[in-house]
C-alpha cells in the first residue's frame, strides 16, 4: 500500500516539477504553432494525472527484499559506481577484473574463485571484443 | 509478382557470406540468450545493439544479426522450460506446463524436438505472413499525415500495457517518464535549450541505448542478487532427440492452428508474444484436449505455445516494419536499433530502402532453417551452456553491458546514468511498472512531437485538425479501446493466465 502511495506523491512531484520546468522553457526566435512548451505540459499533465491513481487506489507492496538482500544490492551497486569511475584510470582489464571478481564474490562464489572468475572474464571480454572484434575499450597504464 | 521479386533480390542481399555468418551467430547467440532464465529476448538484443553498433555493421548486416537473436531466442526459451520448469523468457511459460512432464517422464530430447519443429512452423509461416501483410499495410500508411501519425504513436502507447495489463495508470505514468526523458536535450526545430539543467552532456539528449541496457540489463542484476542462490541447473537425460512420426502426425493440425492464433496476437498492438503463446494453448487446450492429457505431458501442448509464440513473434514484426510502431517489448528493441542506424521504419522504408526490408525478410527465412539445424541436432550443447552457473553469467551480463555502452560514447557520464536507469529499472518493475512505454517514450518522443508540430503547422495551430480525417478518427477510437479495455479484460486475464499455470503445476505434481 505504502509503496504505491510514495511512487505515486514521487511521480505527481516529479510531474508538477516538469510542468513548472516546462513553463520556464525559453522560445527561441523561431516560433510555430506548437512551441517549444506545449508538448512537454500535456505529457507533466499525463504524469500528474496517472499518479493519482495509485495515490487514492494503491496496489498491494511487492515482497521488498530483506535488509540483507538490500545491502548486497546497494553493494552491487557501489561496485558499478565505482567502476564507472576507475575504469578510465586503471583501464579495461584491471578495473573488470576487480568488479566482477567482486559482483561473483557476492553472488555465492568462494574468493579464490571468484579472483580467477574476475581475471577469466576480463580476459575473455577483452579477447573477443578488443583483440578480435576491434572494439576500443579503456586503456590504463599499463596499457590493456 | 512484385512481392515475389523484391524477395528474391532479398535473398540476393541475405546469401553473402558475411551475412550468412552473422545470421548464424544471431540465432546461435539467440538461442543462448532465450535458454538462459534470466536473460529474455529484450534483454539480449538490447545488450547487442551497442556493440553490432560500434563494430560499424552497415545496417543490413546490422538488422540481420539482431533479428537472427530475436528469432533465436524465441526458439531458446523453450529449452529451460522443458529441462528445468523454469521458462527461459516469458513466452516460454506456457511451454513448462507439458513440456517438463514430458522430461520427468524420460522423453526431454522428444519434447525438445517437438518444440524445435514446432518453432520452425510458427516462425516460418509468420514470416510468410509478413511478407504478405506488410506492403498491404504500407500501402495504407502511405494514406497517413502528420496527424494519423500523431494519433497512430498515441495507439501505441494506449495498447503497449497489453490486454492483460494489471494496472493502466501505470502504464501510462511509464510512457509519461519515457516520453520526458525524450524531451531532454536542444529542441530540434526551435534550437531552445530543455531540462538540461546546463549540463552539456544533456545538450545531446539521453542516448536511448543507455537507458536500453540499464533498465533491462543493469536491473536484472539486481533482481538477480535479491534472489541469490535460486536453484542451478540439474542434469536430466535428453533421450532420443527425435521427434516420431506419429506424434507430428498427432501434432500438425495443432501447430497450424496455433501458428494462425499466434500471427494474429503478433501483429495487433500490445499483444505480443506471450498473449499468443497463451491464445494458443488455452485454445487447443480447450479444443482437442478430451481426455484430460494437457498439463500431464501431452505433446499437443508443447507444439501449441511454441508454435503461437515464435508465430507472434514474427507477427510483432509487421507494424513495427511497415508502420515504425512497434507492438511488443523486443520490436521495440530493434525499433531502437533501427533509429541508431538512421533507418527510420514505415511506408518510406519501404519505398526507399527495399533492399534493406527484403534483405531482412529473406535473413529471417534463412534463420529459420539454421535455428531448426542447430536446434534440433546441436540441442545438447545449448543445455550444457544452461549449467553455467549464475554468479559466472551474472557478472559477465554485467561487464559486456558495460562495454556494450563504453565503446559507443567513452564517456564515464553515460555509465553513470546507465547504473542510475538499472536502480530505476529495478524499483519500477519492483513496483510493476511496466519497463517498455518508458524505452517507447524515449525512443518516439520527439517524433511524436515533430508530427504534432507538422500537423499544428498545416493546420495553422488548430487542433481540431488532429481529428478531422476519418482515419484518424479510427485510430483515436482504437486507441481509446485499447486502453480502457484492459480496465475491463484485464483482471480476467491476468487470473485465468495464472490460474491455468498453477493448476497445471499442481495437477503435474500432487506433492
Amino acid at each position: 500500500m505504502t509503496s504505491d502511495r510514495v511512487l505515486g506523491a514521487v511521480c505527481l512531484v516529479l510531474g508538477l516539477a516538469f510542468m513548472f520546468g516546462a513553463s520556464r522553457i525559453q522560445t527561441g526566435f523561431i516560433l510555430d504553432p506548437l512551441g517549444p512548451k506545449t508538448f512537454p505540459m500535456i505529457i507533466g499533465g499525463i504524469l500528474v494525472v496517472s499518479s493519482i491513481v495509485p495515490l487514492v487506489k494503491p496496489d498491494p507492496a511487492p515482497g521488498w527484499p530483506s535488509a540483507q538482500a538490500m545491502m548486497e544490492i546497494a553493494l552491487a551497486l557501489a561496485v558499478f559506481v565505482g567502476y564507472a569511475v576507475v575504469l578510465p584510470e586503471l583501464g579495461f582489464v584491471p578495473a573488470t577484473a576487480l568488479a566482477a571478481a567482486a559482483l561473483s564474490w557476492r553472488l555465492g562464489n568462494t574468493p579464490l574463485k571468484s579472483i580467477l572468475c574476475g581475471v577469466g572474464i576480463a580476459v575473455g571480454i577483452y579477447v573477443v571484443f578488443h583483440l578480435i572484434l576491434g572494439l576500443s575499450l579503456a586503456k590504463g597504464p599499463l596499457g590493456i | 509478382m512484385d512481392t515475389l521479386a523484391l524477395l528474391a533480390q532479398g535473398f540476393a542481399v541475405a546469401l553473402t557470406p558475411e551475412n550468412l555468418a552473422l545470421a548464424f551467430l544471431g540465432c546461435f547467440l539467440g538461442t543462448i540468450i532465450g535458454a538462459l532464465p534470466g536473460l529474455g529476448p529484450s534483454n539480449g538484443v538490447a545488450i547487442l545493439i551497442p556493440l553490432a553498433f560500434t563494430l560499424g555493421l552497415p545496417a543490413t548486416p546490422a538488422l540481420i544479426l539482431l533479428t537472427s537473436v530475436y528469432y533465436g531466442a524465441m526458439y531458446g526459451g523453450r529449452i529451460s522450460s522443458i529441462l528445468l520448469n523454469i521458462p527461459g523468457d516469458e513466452p516460454a511459460l506456457m511451454t513448462t506446463l507439458d513440456g517438463y512432464p514430458m522430461a520427468k517422464q524420460g522423453k526431454a530430447g522428444e519434447a525438445l524436438a517437438l518444440s524445435g519443429v514446432s518453432s520452425f512452423v510458427g516462425s516460418f509461416f509468420a514470416t510468410c505472413g509478413l511478407v504478405l501483410l506488410a506492403p498491404v499495410l504500407v500501402k495504407l500508411a502511405l494514406l497517413f499525415g502528420p496527424a494519423e501519425y500523431f494519433a497512430l504513436f498515441t495507439l501505441a502507447f494506449a495498447t503497449l500495457g497489453g490486454i492483460s495489463s494489471r494496472n493502466q495508470s501505470k502504464s501510462a505514468m511509464a510512457a509519461a517518464i519515457g516520453l520526458g526523458l525524450a524531451m531532454i536535450g536542444i529542441d530540434g526545430s526551435t534550437g531552445t535549450q530543455r531540462f538540461t539543467f546546463g549540463e552539456i552532456h544533456l545538450l545531446e539528449g539521453i542516448d536511448f541505448l543507455v537507458a536500453i541496457v540499464g533498465l533491462f540489463a543493469i536491473s536484472e542484476v539486481f533482481l538477480f542478487l535479491e534472489h541469490r542462490g535460486a536453484d542451478a541447473a540439474v542434469g536430466v537425460s535428453l533421450g532420443r532427440i527425435t521427434v516420431p512420426l506419429a506424434t507430428l502426425a498427432k501434432t500438425w493440425m495443432t501447430m497450424v492452428r496455433s501458428t494462425i492464433l499466434g500471427f494474429i496476437a503478433g501483429v495487433l498492438p500490445g499483444a505480443g508474444a506471450s498473449l499468443g503463446s497463451f491464445i494458443a494453448y488455452t485454445f487447443e487446450k480447450r479444443l482437442v484436449d478430451k481426455d484430460g492429457t494437457f498439463g500431464n505431458g501431452d505433446p499437443r501442448g508443447v507444439a501449441a505455445p511454441e508454435a503461437g509464440n515464435n508465430a507472434a513473434a514474427g507477427g510483432a514484426l509487421v507494424p513495427m516494419l511497415s508502420l515504425g510502431v512497434p507492438g511488443s517489448g523486443t520490436t521495440a528493441v530493434l525499433l531502437a536499433m533501427l533509429l541508431a542506424l538512421n533507418i527510420t521504419p514505415g511506408p518510406l522504408l519501404f519505398q526507399n530502402n527495399p533492399d534493406v526490408v527484403w534483405g531482412l525478410i529473406a535473413a529471417l527465412f534463412i534463420a529459420n532453417f539454421m535455428l531448426l539445424l542447430i536446434n534440433i541436432p546441436m540441442v545438447g550443447l545449448f543445455v550444457r551452456v544452461l549449467m553455467v552457473p549464475p554468479h559466472i553469467l551474472m557478472p559477465a551480463v554485467a561487464m559486456i553491458s558495460f562495454v556494450g555502452i563504453y565503446s559507443i560514447s567513452g564517456s564515464t557520464f553515460d555509465l553513470m546514468l546507465m547504473i542510475g536507469f538499472g536502480a530505476l529499472g529495478y524499483v519500477l518493475r519492483k513496483l510493476d511498472v511496466p519497463l517498455v512505454p518508458i524505452i517507447l517514450g524515449i525512443l518516439l518522443g520527439n517524433q511524436m512531437e515533430d508530427n504534432l508540430r507538422r500537423a499544428l503547422t498545416i493546420s495553422n495551430g488548430d487542433w481540431s485538425a488532429l481529428v478531422a480525417s476519418p482515419l484518424s478518427i479510427g485510430i483515436w477510437s482504437l486507441a481509446v479501446i485499447g486502453f480502457v479495455a484492459p480496465l475491463v479484460f484485464g483482471k480476467v486475464v491476468q487470473a485465468k493466465m495464472r490460474a491455468t499455470v498453477r493448476r497445471a503445476a499442481a495437477e503435474a505434481d500432487p506433492d
